[in-house]
This record gives structure tokens, C-alpha cells and sequence, in this order.
């Protein structure tokens, strides 16, 4: 079982959790970048095998959205932030 | 020594007490070849095959990091069939399940393609529209449907939960006669056995850990078993496409996922179709073994441990279990995960690649194994003439940027909820 430790709450199984996808990529600031700057940012992945930086939203506990840091080839946990007070990417 | 498999073959051996010769010689790699298929699962073997069987080009190499068999070819649930709606998908479905229904002659290996039917339910009236519609689609493509009513999924599948109790009541269905499973090891080593006959060298323990690259063109591989030149390029290894595409530079918008699919201890002959539940992504069949097959959706977040979560498996034993009572104290024998390439609509990509002399075939969601014989016709075509076929031209790598996203099931742009 995957179980996140939530700033807040603690640790708990990933089942409190709704997944939030990729929290890599900046969206690019509103009215610049052309249709291709914009494409790479909805469409494209790294999808590394290893540190995955991502969001989660604990919406059994304290409903924060989280930026956790995740190993993809273990599902070892590395590193979770409230995603307010989360570095930029 | 018989190296086509035959009535009289059997007979020979079982008398003689021969030896049968390996399915496919232990090949070592050469300095170059006219193509190199990276990837030796179902859609890298059958690529090559037909490479060699409609193309003429023999001079053909499939590489394969583990041995054949050992990926997502071997952790399906070995369905087949062609019940699509969207245009571009009907057809190209359609194609692979002509040709599953020819494949055990084509190869000379029984793959045990079993033609019980399938049978979609429906649990509302709304639910049951959708499928009429499905299913006008279909026969207007020439394809077998037909739509059933609640008496008559009750004659069909008398075991299904229609009590008062049933949280989905079950309104109806739509059943594809043609539909049904492969035995899908058969499949691997079919197409591989096939291929090699024509000349294809299968290479297994050789990983591929870069491109060789000449003037913005493709011109081979490194491996950890050396060099190797080869004219064309593909990519057909699902899971780690990404990681692939990579090396030759390349982003793409496909996610590595985890499928699990289970399998019960054996009982007696019992469920005679394949069924997929309405209410959920969940559908059962019956191996020839007699284990139930089963299996629902990805786990939901990325990831390539190949080992699934356990709430997951909950999920899908409450679909079961809904679905079917009688299977509630059933003991699972197996589960299992496969790494899926998942894509923003749920279509997959196939066909040529930024980079001269690459061709990509990756992010097939849960759709792979059907279409192993028609990705494989499709594939091998687009690199013998350095341009998509026909059925694969909604399916390009750069459709997004386009506007041309493909998404059957219209759930959103999220790899994680398809």
C-alpha cells in the first residue's frame, strides 16, 4: 500500500488521496507562448522512472492539495509539501 | 525434426519419440540490418513478421530486453474484440479481428482463438441507447452486434445478479458474436516462431540503451550487446516507451501506468462469454483452464513497479461480486500488474516520428492485445513505405498539436483517468 505522510494529517494509505497528476511542468503565464508552448505543457511527459514530483489532494483529511515527491520505480515516498508552500518546480 | 507443425507431424513425433525443434533459433546479433524492431512482445514479433511476410524485407532484427513473452504479451486478459464507435477505431479493430479469426493458419501455430462472444451490459435505459447506437455503428461498418434485452441477457448469462438486491439492475446489453480470447503466450510465440522462419532474427536479453544518430537521422542502436546499424528504426516496447523516445530525444504524451488482472482458482465450466459489467470498468471470462480471468481499471496514479495496490483488487472483487454472487467466496490464485502506456485520450500512437528513419508504436492503454495482428500489419507497412496506413492515420504521434485528439470514451484529458 502506497501511504503518504500528509503535513497535516500524518500518514495515511493513498486511498485518502485523490491523485493530481504531474507537478513538473510551470503553466505558462496567460496570453504568451505560442499553440506548441502551450501543447508541451498539457500534452507532454518525462514520465521518469524515478523521482516523480506530483500533486495529491488529501480529500479524506485535510482536503490541502500536496506536491509529494515520489520514487515511480519503488513508490518510496521522498518528499511531501503543502503545494502553497511548495518550491516552483 | 518437423519444422511445420502438422496432423501428421504429431503423429510422426508421438511414434518416434523425436525431439521437437526450438520454436525459433538463438540469434546473435549481426552489424547491421534493414530494420531493427526494438521491443519483442505480441506488436514487435507480428511487426516483424510482416515486415518479412507482406513486405519482402527479411533482413530484420527484434530485440528484446528480457525474453519473449515476458511483458504485457503475457499479463493481458487475452481479449479480442471489435466493438469500437469512433471512426478510425471501428475499422482498425475490425481489421485485427479478421485477422485474429485467420492467424492460427497464417502462422502454423494454434493460438486458440475461441469466438464465445462478448456481451456488454447495460444498466439503465439511457446506458442501453448508448449501446443501440454502439451497435448501429458497428453493423453499418459490416461488423456483427446485436442488441439484447433484459430477458434476453437473462437466457444468456442466467447467472447474474437480476434480484430486487442487484445495486446495478441490469437493463439489457449488446453481444458481439465474433468477440472472444487468444491463448496469448500462443501469440508471442507464434509470431515469433513465424518470423524467424522467414529470416527474422529474434535477439532476447539485449537492451537497448541508446540511438546512433547521423545528420538528424536514426542510423542504429547501442545495446549491451554492441552496435547495431540498422535503416529503419522502430519503437514498440509499451510501458517504457517514454524512457525509449527519450533517448532519441524525444517527448511524448504517453504516462506509465499499472493494470492488474487476476485469476481465480479453477472451477467447472460456468461462465461461457466474455461479460463486461456497465456500472464499472470490469469484465470476466473463463480460461480454458478453468480459472476466471478478470480485471478493471489502472490504479490511477504512475508508476512502474509492476506491483499493484491492494485497494484496487478490492474494487474489483466488489465489481465481481456485484456482478456475479455466486463467485463471492471464489479464492483468487493470481494477480499481477503490467506497466501500460496511458495517453491523454486514450488512443494510442503509431506511425513515423520527428526524427528520420524512427517510427514509434506506443501508448495503447487497454486496447494492446486486441490489436496485435492489425498493429503489426499497420506497423510494418508504415516502415516499408515510410508512410501510415491507412486505418493508423488518426492515430499520429503530433495529433494533438493538430486539434485531432481521439478520445472513444471521452473522459478528459487525463492520462490517470482514462
Amino acid at each position: 500500500m502506497l501511504r503518504i505522510p500528509c503535513p497535516g494529517c500524518g500518514e495515511r494509505d493513498y486511498t485518502e488521496f485523490r491523485y493530481g497528476g504531474d507537478a513538473s511542468k510551470t503553466r505558462p503565464a496567460h496570453g504568451t507562448g505560442d499553440v506548441r508552448h502551450w501543447h508541451d505543457h498539457v500534452f507532454l511527459f518525462d514520465n521518469p522512472k524515478g523521482p516523480h514530483r506530483e500533486y495529491w489532494q488529501h480529500v479524506l483529511g485535510c482536503r490541502r492539495w500536496l506536491v509529494v515527491e515520489r520514487d515511480t520505480a519503488t513508490n518510496r515516498v521522498l518528499a511531501v509539501r503543502f503545494a502553497a508552500q511548495a518550491s516552483p518546480p | 525434426m518437423s519444422a511445420r507443425y502438422s496432423f501428421a507431424a504429431l503423429l510422426r513425433h508421438a511414434v518416434t519419440g523425436a525431439p521437437w525443434p526450438r520454436a525459433w533459433r538463438r540469434a546473435e546479433p549481426k552489424r547491421s540490418y534493414d530494420v531493427i524492431v526494438i521491443g519483442g512482445g505480441g506488436h514487435g514479433l507480428a511487426t516483424a513478421f510482416y515486415l518479412a511476410h507482406n513486405h519482402g524485407i527479411r533482413s530484420v532484427a527484434v530485440l528484446e530486453r528480457g525474453y519473449i513473452g515476458s511483458g504485457n504479451v503475457g499479463r493481458n486478459t487475452t481479449l479480442v474484440r471489435s466493438n469500437y464507435q469512433m471512426d478510425g477505431n471501428t475499422q482498425f479493430f475490425e481489421h485485427s479481428l479478421k485477422l485474429w479469426e485467420g492467424l492460427s493458419h497464417t502462422l502454423n501455430y494454434n493460438v486458440m482463438l475461441s469466438q464465445r462472444g462478448q456481451i456488454v451490459l447495460a444498466h439503465g435505459p439511457a446506458q442501453l441507447d448508448v449501446l443501440a447506437r454502439k451497435g448501429n455503428i458497428m453493423r453499418l461498418n459490416g461488423i456483427d452486434a446485436e442488441p439484447l434485452d433484459r430477458g434476453q441477457v437473462m437466457r444468456l448469462l442466467p447467472y447474474l445478479d437480476y434480484s430486487d438486491r442487484a445495486r446495478f439492475p441490469i437493463h439489457g446489453g449488446l453481444l458481439q458474436r465474433r468477440a472472444g480470447t487468444v491463448r496469448h503466450d500462443a501469440v508471442a510465440w507464434g509470431y515469433a516462431r513465424a518470423a524467424d522462419r522467414l529470416g527474422v532474427d529474434i535477439i532476447e536479453h539485449c537492451e537497448v540503451t541508446g540511438f546512433t544518430q547521423h545528420a538528424g537521422k536514426v542510423t542504429g542502436v547501442s545495446t549491451t550487446r554492441g552496435t547495431i546499424g540498422a535503416g529503419r528504426t522502430a519503437i514498440s516496447v509499451a510501458g517504457h516507451s517514454s524512457q525509449l523516445a527519450a533517448m532519441a530525444g524525444l517527448r511524448i504524451p504517453v504516462e506509465s501506468h499499472l493494470l492488474q488482472a487476476f485469476v481465480s482458482e479453477p472451477i467447472k465450466p460456468f461462465i461461457d462469454h466474455v461479460i463486461s459489467f456497465g456500472a464499472e470498468l470490469f469484465y470476466i471470462s473463463q480460461s480454458d483452464k478453468g480459472g476466471l480471468v478478470f480485471g478493471g481499471h489502472i490504479d490511477g496514479f504512475n508508476s512502474f513497479t509492476q506491483r499493484g495496490q491492494f485497494p484496487k483488487v478490492q474494487t474489483v472483487a466488489e465489481c465481481a461480486v456485484a456482478l456475479v454472487p455466486a463467485i463471492s467466496r471464489l479464492k483468487l490464485l493470481r494477480h499481477w500488474a503490467g506497466i501500460q502506456d496511458m495517453t491523454p485520450d486514450g488512443s494510442p500512437f503509431i506511425g513515423r516520428t520527428q526524427r528520420s528513419n524512427l517510427y514509434f508504436n506506443g501508448g495503447w492503454c487497454y486496447q494492446g492485445f486486441k490489436a496485435t495482428p492489425a498493429v503489426g500489419w499497420c506497423f510494418a507497412h508504415t516502415i516499408a513505405h515510410d508512410e501510415e496506413h491507412p486505418l493508423i492515420r488518426h492515430l499520429a504521434l503530433d495529433r494533438f498539436e493538430r486539434g485531432n485528439g481521439h478520445d472513444e470514451y471521452g473522459l478528459g484529458l487525463w492520462t490517470y483517468r482514462q
